[in-house]
C-alpha cells in the first residue's frame, strides 16, 4: 500500500514537473541560484538583499520567501532545493544542531561543512531573543531584568511558536531563571505586539532588531544571567556554490559586516511601519552601503493579484485533476470490492483527518519544497469527498435497475459506463464540488513552503500586520471557491442526464 | 426452451426457492403465484442469471446456463419488471435501443425494428424522446416491453409487470398483452400475486408458498381440485366477491 501511493505520488510529481513554470526546480542547473527566507521581515530583507546583489550576474536567481520554519529551510539546503538562505548563529547551535557539542565558531564551520554547508562571516549584527514588556507596566512593577519576573507570577506570557519548544527557548528559559508564571501562550509573533497592546498578555519574546521595540514602546529585559546565545546574522549557503559559482558566492560574501543593528532596526521599521517593500528597502540598501545597481522594480497590485491567481489555480488545477483521475476509479473500485474498498476509505478518511497544514509539511521530506509537496497534499486531500461520493452514487443505485441492466446482457463494463456512472453521475459531481472547494481554501496554505498562491499576500499581510493584504490572498481566495462552485453548477447540466435533473422537481 | 431442473436458492438462513421444476415450452405461458415472499421473484431471477442457484441446473433450449453463456442466453431473453426498470437518465428510445447499439446493429435496422415494436405496443412515437419521469406507468410498461422485445427474443420474463398500475389502466394492458403475447407465439414466464391476473395469463399456473410449488396446472385445476387448505384459502381470498 505504501509503495503503491508513493508511486502515485511520484506519477503526480512527474506531471506537476512538465507543466511547473521554467526555473522552480531549485539547484538542478549551474545557471540557477534559489534563495529562501524565513517568515519575518528581517529573513526576508536579507534575502532581498541577496536576490538583488546576485540578480545581475547573469544567473536565474530565484527567492522563496517567507517559508516555514528554520528545519524546513536548513533541510532544503542540505537536499539542494535551496542554495542560500540567512540565519543566526544561535539558531544554528541550539536548534539545527542542538544536542552536538560545539565549543567555537571553528568547530561549528567544520560541523556544517561536513553536511556540504557553509556559513559566512556575521551580517554585522547580532538579533539575540529579548524579552520584552511594555514599559510602562515594567516600570511601575519596577522590572528592569528578566530576574525580576520571578516576583510578579500572575504575569501572562506570549511567546511565538517557534521559542515555546526551542533549545534555548521557553523552557529551558524558566528553568534558568526559575520563572514561576503558569499562564504561557504560544503565538505568532507578530500577534504578540498586538496581544501586549491590547493588554492580553504582558510579556513577549523579542528579537532585537525587532522595529516595534520603539514604535510599541515596549522595554527589552536584561538577560541578567546571560542565558540567550549570540544570534549573529550569517548567510548559509551549500558549499558546491563555490565551485559552481564562485563569482556568485564572492558577491554574497560583500555583505559581511555592513549591516549593524541600528541600520538593521531601520530597516525593519521601514517595511513593518513605513510600509515599504521589502524589496525596495534592501535594493536602496545596497545602493546606499555597496553602490550597487539594482535595478529595482515593485510589482503592481494587479501584477501581484495575476501571478498568485497563476499558481493558487496552478496547485488547485493540478491536484484536483490528478485526484479526479485516480479517485472516481478507487470509488468503482469500493464498490465492486467492498472488503478492499472499506480499508481504502478508512486509510483515505485517516489522511483526511491529519491537519492541513501538517500534511503539507510532512510531504517535504518526500518532495522538497516548492509546489510539488502542496499538490501532492492537496491531492490526497481531495480523494476523500469524490471515492466516497462515487462509492455511495453507485451503491444507492435501485437494486432494480441494476438488475435490469444485468438481465439486459450487457457486459460489466458497458453497464458501468452507459448506466451505473451516469445514474452515479449527480453524486461524483458534487464529491468533486466539495473536493474542489476544500481544494481551493487549503491551497492557501501552500505559501507556507513556498508554493505561493493566495496564501503569500495572507502570510506577509499577517506578518506585517496588515489587513489590506490579508485581504488581497482572502478575498481572490473565497472569489475563487464561489467561482469553482459556480462552475460545477454550470458543469451539471452537460454530466447530469436531464432524466435525473427531472426527478429533482417532482 | 427453459428448463429450471431441481433449484435451491438459501439466502443466509432464508430458504427462498427449494427444489424447484419448471419446464417452460415454446409459445406456452406459465405464471408464478402466491403470496409476497413465496419465492416467485427469485425464482424467475434464478431463471435470468441475476442470481446463482445453489443447487440445481438450468438450461435454455437444452444448453446448459454457465457464466460463459450467460450474457449471450440473457440477449435472447427478455426480462421485464415491475415499473419498468427503466433507466431514468436515457430517453425511452435511449433505454430501447440500448443493447443493439451496443451490438452494433445499423442504425435503419435499429429504427425499423423500434418502429414495429410502437406499433406492436401502441406507443405514440412523439413519447418516444421523452425521460421515463416524463412516462405514465402504462407509457413505461409498454417502454420497458419494447426494451424487452427488442432483440426478438424467444422468451420473455415478467416480473409483477403490471404491479404498479391502477385498475383501469391494468385492465386494458392485461387485455393488449395478452394479444401481444398470442400474436409474438413467445414463451412467457409471468410473476403476480394476483390469482385472476394468473388465470387470465396461464397455460399453467405454480402456486408457491415459502418457496415450494404446492401446486402445478390450469387455473381450472386449481379451482376445482385444490392440492391443500392453503391454496383453496389463496384462490378464495382473492376471488371476485361481489
Amino acid at each position: 500500500m505504501i509503495s503503491k501511493t508513493k508511486c502515485l505520488m511520484l506519477g503526480i510529481v512527474i506531471a506537476a514537473d512538465f507543466c511547473l513554470p521554467q526555473g522552480s526546480i531549485a539547484g538542478d542547473f549551474n545557471n540557477e541560484v534559489t534563495i529562501g527566507s524565513k517568515k519575518f521581515t528581517e529573513a526576508v530583507i536579507l534575502g532581498e538583499m541577496a536576490y538583488y546583489l546576485l540578480i545581475n550576474k547573469g544567473v536565474e536567481v530565484i527567492h522563496k520567501a517567507e517559508l516555514g520554519g528554520t528545519q524546513i529551510l536548513f533541510k532544503s539546503l542540505v537536499q539542494g532545493e535551496l542554495d542560500i538562505y540567512p540565519e543566526y548563529t544561535g539558531t544554528i547551535l541550539q536548534e539545527i544542531l542542538a544536542g552536538e557539542v560545539i565549543k567555537n565558531e571553528d568547530e561549528l564551520k567544520d560541523k556544517l561543512a561536513s553536511m556540504g554547508i557553509l556559513m559566512s562571516e556575521s551580517l554585522g549584527f547580532n538579533n539575540s531573543y529579548v524579552i520584552g514588556m511594555k514599559k510602562e507596566i515594567a516600570e511601575k512593577l519596577n522590572i528592569n531584568k528578566v530576574s525580576d519576573l520571578r516576583n510578579y507570577p500572575e504575569l501572562k506570557f506570549g511567546f511565538s511558536n517557534e521559542f515555546m519548544d526551542r533549545g534555548d527557548g521557553w523552557p529551558s528559559l524558566q528553568r534558568k531563571y526559575n520563572l514561576p508564571q503558569r499562564d504561557v501562550r504560544g503565538i505568532d509573533h507578530d500577534i504578540g505586539y498586538r496581544g501586549l497592546e491590547n493588554g492580553s498578555i504582558d510579556v513577549i519574546d523579542l528579537y532585537a532588531t525587532d522595529a516595534e521595540i520603539d514604535y510599541y514602546d515596549l522595554k527589552s529585559l536584561e538577560d541578567d544571567l546571560n542565558h540567550f546565545p549570540e544570534y549573529q546574522a550569517v548567510f548559509l549557503y551549500r558549499s558546491d556554490l563555490v565551485t559552481r559559482n564562485p563569482e556568485l558566492v564572492k558577491s554574497l560574501l560583500r555583505l559581511e559586516g555592513i549591516i549593524s543593528e541600528s541600520a538593521m532596526i531601520k530597516l525593519n521599521a521601514e517595511v513593518k511601519l513605513a510600509g515599504k517593500s521589502e524589496g525596495e528597502v534592501a535594493s536602496r540598501f545596497l545602493e546606499r552601503e555597496l553602490n550597487v545597481e539594482t535595478k529595482f522594480y515593485q510589482l503592481t497590485i494587479v501584477d501581484k493579484l495575476i501571478q498568485n491567481t497563476y499558481e493558487h489555480l496552478f496547485l488547485v488545477v493540478i491536484s484536483l485533476s490528478a485526484a479526479i483521475i485516480i479517485a472516481i476509479p478507487l470509488g468503482i473500485v469500493t464498490y465492486k470490492i467492498p472488503r478492499f474498498g472499506q480499508l481504502l476509505l478508512g486509510i483515505i478518511g485517516v489522511i483526511q483527518t491529519i491537519p492541513s497544514l501538517a500534511l503539507i509539511v510532512f510531504m517535504i521530506p518526500l518532495l522538497g519544497i516548492g509546489a510539488k509537496p502542496a499538490i501532492a497534499a492537496l491531492f490526497l486531500y481531495s480523494l476523500l469527498p469524490i471515492v466516497r461520493n462515487t462509492y455511495s452514487g453507485l451503491k444507492d443505485i435501485p437494486l432494480q435497475l441494476s438488475e435490469s441492466a444485468e438481465a439486459l446482457g450487457l457486459p460489466s463494463k458497458v453497464r458501468m459506463m452507459k448506466i451505473e456512472l451516469p445514474l452515479a453521475s449527480r453524486s461524483i459531481l458534487s464529491g468533486i464540488k466539495t473536493a474542489a472547494v476544500i481544494n481551493v481554501g487549503t491551497a492557501t496554505l501552500g505559501a507556507i513552503i513556498g508554493a505561493g498562491g493566495y496564501g503569500q499576500p495572507i502570510l506577509t499581510g499577517i506578518r506585517l500586520d496588515d489587513t489590506g493584504l490579508i485581504l488581497q490572498g482572502a478575498i481572490p481566495a473565497a472569489l475563487l471557491a464561489f467561482g469553482v462552485q459556480g462552475l460545477f453548477e454550470l458543469l451539471e447540466p452537460i454530466f447530469v442526464s436531464k432524466g435525473l435533473r427531472l426527478g429533482e422537481n417532482s | 426452451m427453459l428448463r429450471l431442473k431441481n433449484v435451491s436458492k438459501k439466502f443466509e438462513e432464508l430458504q427462498a426457492v427449494s427444489s424447484v421444476d419448471l419446464n417452460l415450452w415454446e409459445r406456452e405461458t406459465i405464471v408464478l403465484v402466491g403470496p409476497s415472499g413465496c419465492g416467485k421473484s427469485t425464482l424467475i431471477r434464478l431463471a435470468i442469471g441475476i442470481i446463482t442457484p445453489d443447487e440445481g441446473e438450468i438450461y435454455f433450449k437444452g444448453e446448459l446456463v454457465t457464466p460463459e453463456n450467460l450474457m449471450e442466453i440473457r440477449r435472447k431473453i427478455g426480462y421485464v419488471i415491475q415499473e419498468g426498470g427503466l433507466f431514468p437518465h436515457l430517453t425511452a428510445i435511449q433505454n430501447i435501443r440500448l443493447v443493439a447499439e451496443y451490438l452494433d446493429w445499423n442504425p435503419d435496422k435499429i429504427n425499423t425494428r423500434i418502429k414495429d415494436l410502437t406499433d406492436l405496443t401502441h406507443f405514440p412515437v412523439d413519447a418516444l424522446e421523452r425521460f421515463p419521469l416524463q412516462l405514465s406507468g402504462g407509457q413505461r410498461q409498454r417502454v420497458s416491453l419494447m426494451r424487452a422485445l427488442m432483440l426478438d427474443p424467444e422468451v420473455l420474463l415478467l416480473d409483477e409487470p403490471l404491479g404498479a398500475l391502477d385498475p383501469m389502466i391494468r385492465a386494458d394492458l392485461q387485455e393488449e398483452l395478452k394479444g401481444i403475447f398470442k400474436s409474438l407465439g413467445k414463451a412467457v414466464l409471468l410473476v403476480t400475486h394476483d390469482i385472476n391476473e394468473a388465470g387470465f395469463f396461464a397455460d399453467e399456473i405454480l402456486l408457491m408458498k415459502d418457496g415450494k410449488v404446492l401446486q402445478q396446472g390450469s387455473i381450472r385445476e386449481l379451482l376445482d381440485d385444490p392440492a391443500d387448505d392453503f391454496v383453496k384459502k389463496f384462490i378464495n381470498a382473492q376471488r371476485n366477491r361481489i
